[in-house]
């Protein structure tokens, strides 16, 4: 295999490439090929573990697009995800529209809800406008709870299990499939949207907004697209919530939500794809890997084993204010140190 | 022939009078130098034309190549730079956690098309247009001699090399008229000279018209057609160079009361 150093591009196309250099395209198809194969050697619980993940990508760069591209905090993941569940959930059961088309529809629902709450976005910075945020969630939360012609208030709403060519999408098997091709598309979208004028013209506004305005970013236009473009995604996480267990409850979308989705961010990397997905990844596996240990040690130290639900919201904190301290800026970084490294190998000075 | 022209600006922050009945105009093709005292109001003159202040008397008019009259002071700062108004900033104000080519594309924002949805699926137009624009921002690489620099994130860069990067961003913006605030800053002298022999680059080769605003007079003097010099607020002094640079007026903003130390 020929160094990765040695690549040299002669024409702008290729080197504008999202995956320019031969090494990441090998990686990539080693991705692929443990993608495919993964649903044929995993058991359920795996895989049900495998589709959180993909609905917590979808959502995470979702979330990712707003915070970490746009520089807007937000606390109203939960909300948007909420909006995107009821939606999808709503459409088919009140106006009998197909599953798919629901989700569709729910997704703009919650892209033209997000830009509405991102009004204050124009005026607001920073704290001041997670605050504003949060006042969305208290929104939708109260609206799900409370608003009992609608959203059957605290009673959760029972799906018809979605069907694809007769086949019941809901299994973790069939549903592992809706979920790749979802977190894929999801991630391919986001990756060319930052190298194309409107995501530079997010990203300039998170770097310096004044700049940005000057140089002919309209920041009014720029920061309502970013909150619609976030919240079209978080919506897609949550529609795919909805269709995935084929109920709506309104414990899924609160706070908590919101700040699990911040955790999975920060620990994978604000501003990454890449990190939106190790994220996601980590804060899904960590609980089950928790759980898996306690039950590992059930019989050889069970005073240990006993402790470690309790832990488990302790090792959550943990671990966001390990990642804080050691590698802001999360696991993506990390994944990009081990690549850097291999890229100049064994030429390790060559590395700035 | 002004292809600026501001109109009895003034310009208040509460009580403080930051520009009062400012009139002066900046003719197409020539390198126009604003300088004046700290506090003489040079900055908000920038701020002003580029639509970051709004100024509570007075008009600045922009007449574009096709001989039309826009109203400034009316307009927004995206539509003001999507006339062809770029500059750059006293305290470096650039995308830092963007490489310098991002920068640079930044600058060609106005002139390309395309949105959330064609930009996210990437497909034919969209692809031809960023190649299209790149080939842009190479040319203006290759004019300020930034090749070594293309792929590094500019929050990184030497202090001087982002000057240079923020002065690449503003021509990418392929601009008609380009303000620069005090380019040559904390710029050693070799430095400075650099600077300056970009700045006139970009005025004889480009033919775009420069307004700079610095403190260093040498330099001014050196590379300047007209000067015009302000104080509290206000014009004292308008001309070439070396006939400012006599001015009574312009010694005593500078130095204090020349005459009455003469006399």
């Amino acid at each position: 295999m020929s160094l990765e150093c040695g690549v040299f591009h002669t024409r702008y196309e290729s080197d504008m490439e999202l995956r320019p250099r031969p090494a990441q395209r090998i990686r990539l198809g080693v991705l692929a090929v443990f993608v495919l194969v993964f649903p044929f050697l995993a058991g359920p619980y795996w895989l049900d573990l495998a589709n959180q993940i993909a609905i917590a990508t979808v959502g995470a760069i979702g979330l990712n697009i707003l915070v970490g591209y746009t520089g807007q905090i937000s606390l109203g993941q939960g909300a948007f995800m909420a909006i995107g569940a009821y939606s999808a959930g709503l459409l088919t059961l009140n106006l009998g529209l197909p599953w798919g088309v629901s989700i569709a529809l729910a997704c703009v629902i919650t892209a033209v809800a997000g830009s509405f709450f991102g009004l204050p976005s124009l005026r607001l910075k920073g704290l001041y406008l997670a605050i504003a945020t949060l006042a969305a969630q208290e929104i939708v939360e109260w609206a799900m709870t409370h608003w009992t012609a609608v959203t059957g208030g605290t009673e959760a709403i029972v799906l018809p299990a979605p069907r694809l060519f007769g086949v019941r999408l809901n299994s973790t098997f069939a549903f592992y499939w809706f979920g790749v091709a979802m977190a894929a598309g999801t991630a391919l979208f986001a990756a060319n949207l930052f190298r194309t004028r409107m995501g530079r013209a997010f990203v300039a506004v998170r770097d310096q907004d004044i700049a940005a305005s000057v140089i002919g970013v309209n920041l009014f236009r720029t920061k309502l697209l970013a909150f619609a473009t976030s919240s079209f995604f978080v919506g897609l996480a949550g529609a795919m919530i909805a269709y995935y267990r084929t109920i709506i409850t309104w414990e899924r979308f609160t706070l908590d939500t919101s700040i699990v989705y911040l955790a999975m961010i920060i620990v994978g990397g604000l501003g990454s794809i890449r990190g939106s997905f190790f994220g996601a990844a980590l804060i899904t596996l960590l609980p089950a890997l928790i759980a898996n240990a306690g039950r590992a040690l059930q019989d050889t130290a069970p005073v240990v084993a006993n402790l470690l639900p309790y832990a488990q919201q302790a090792v959550f904190g943990v671990v966001i204010i390990l990642f804080l301290i050691f590698e802001p800026k999360g696991l993506s970084k990390l994944w990009g140190n081990v690549k850097d490294y291999f890229h100049v190998w064994p030429f390790a000075y060559r590395r700035e | 022939m002004p292809i600026l022209e501001l109109d009895d600006l003034s310009l208040r922050f509460g009580g403080v009078t930051a520009l009062s009945g400012l009139t002066m105009e900046v003719r197409k093709g020539e390198l126009l130098a604003l300088i004046g005292p700290n506090g003489a109001g040079k900055t908000s003159v920038l701020n002003c034309i580029s639509g970051l202040y709004r100024a509570q008397d007075g008009t600045i008019a922009l007449t574009a190549a096709d001989g039309t009259r826009h109203p400034l002071h009316r307009l927004p700062p995206h539509r003001i730079a999507a006339l062809g108004v770029a500059r750059t900033f006293q305290n470096i104000e650039l995308f830092k956690h963007m490489t310098v080519l991002e920068n640079l594309m930044l600058g060609r924002h106005v002139h390309m098309k395309g949105g959330v949805l064609s930009g996210g699926l990437y497909l034919g137009r969209q692809r031809r247009a960023e190649i299209e624009h790149r080939r842009h921002v190479e040319e203006v690489i290759d004019f300020m001699n930034l090749e070594p620099l293309r792929s590094r994130e500019v929050g990184n860069l030497a202090y001087g090399n982002q000057r240079l990067v923020e002065m690449a961003r503003a021509l990418a913006l392929d601009p008609a008229i380009l303000l620069l605030d005090e380019p040559t800053a904390g710029m050693n002298a070799e430095e400075k000279e650099s600077m300056a022999r970009f700045i006139l680059d970009v005025h004889e080769e480009r033919g775009i018209t420069v307004v700079v605003i610095d403190h260093d007079i040498d330099v001014i003097m050196d590379i300047s057609d007209r000067v015009v010099v302000l104080d509290f607020g206000r014009k004292i002094a308008e001309g070439p160079p070396e006939e400012v640079r006599g001015d009574a007026a312009v010694i005593d903003a500078y130095l204090g009361r020349a005459r009455g130390d003469v006399a």
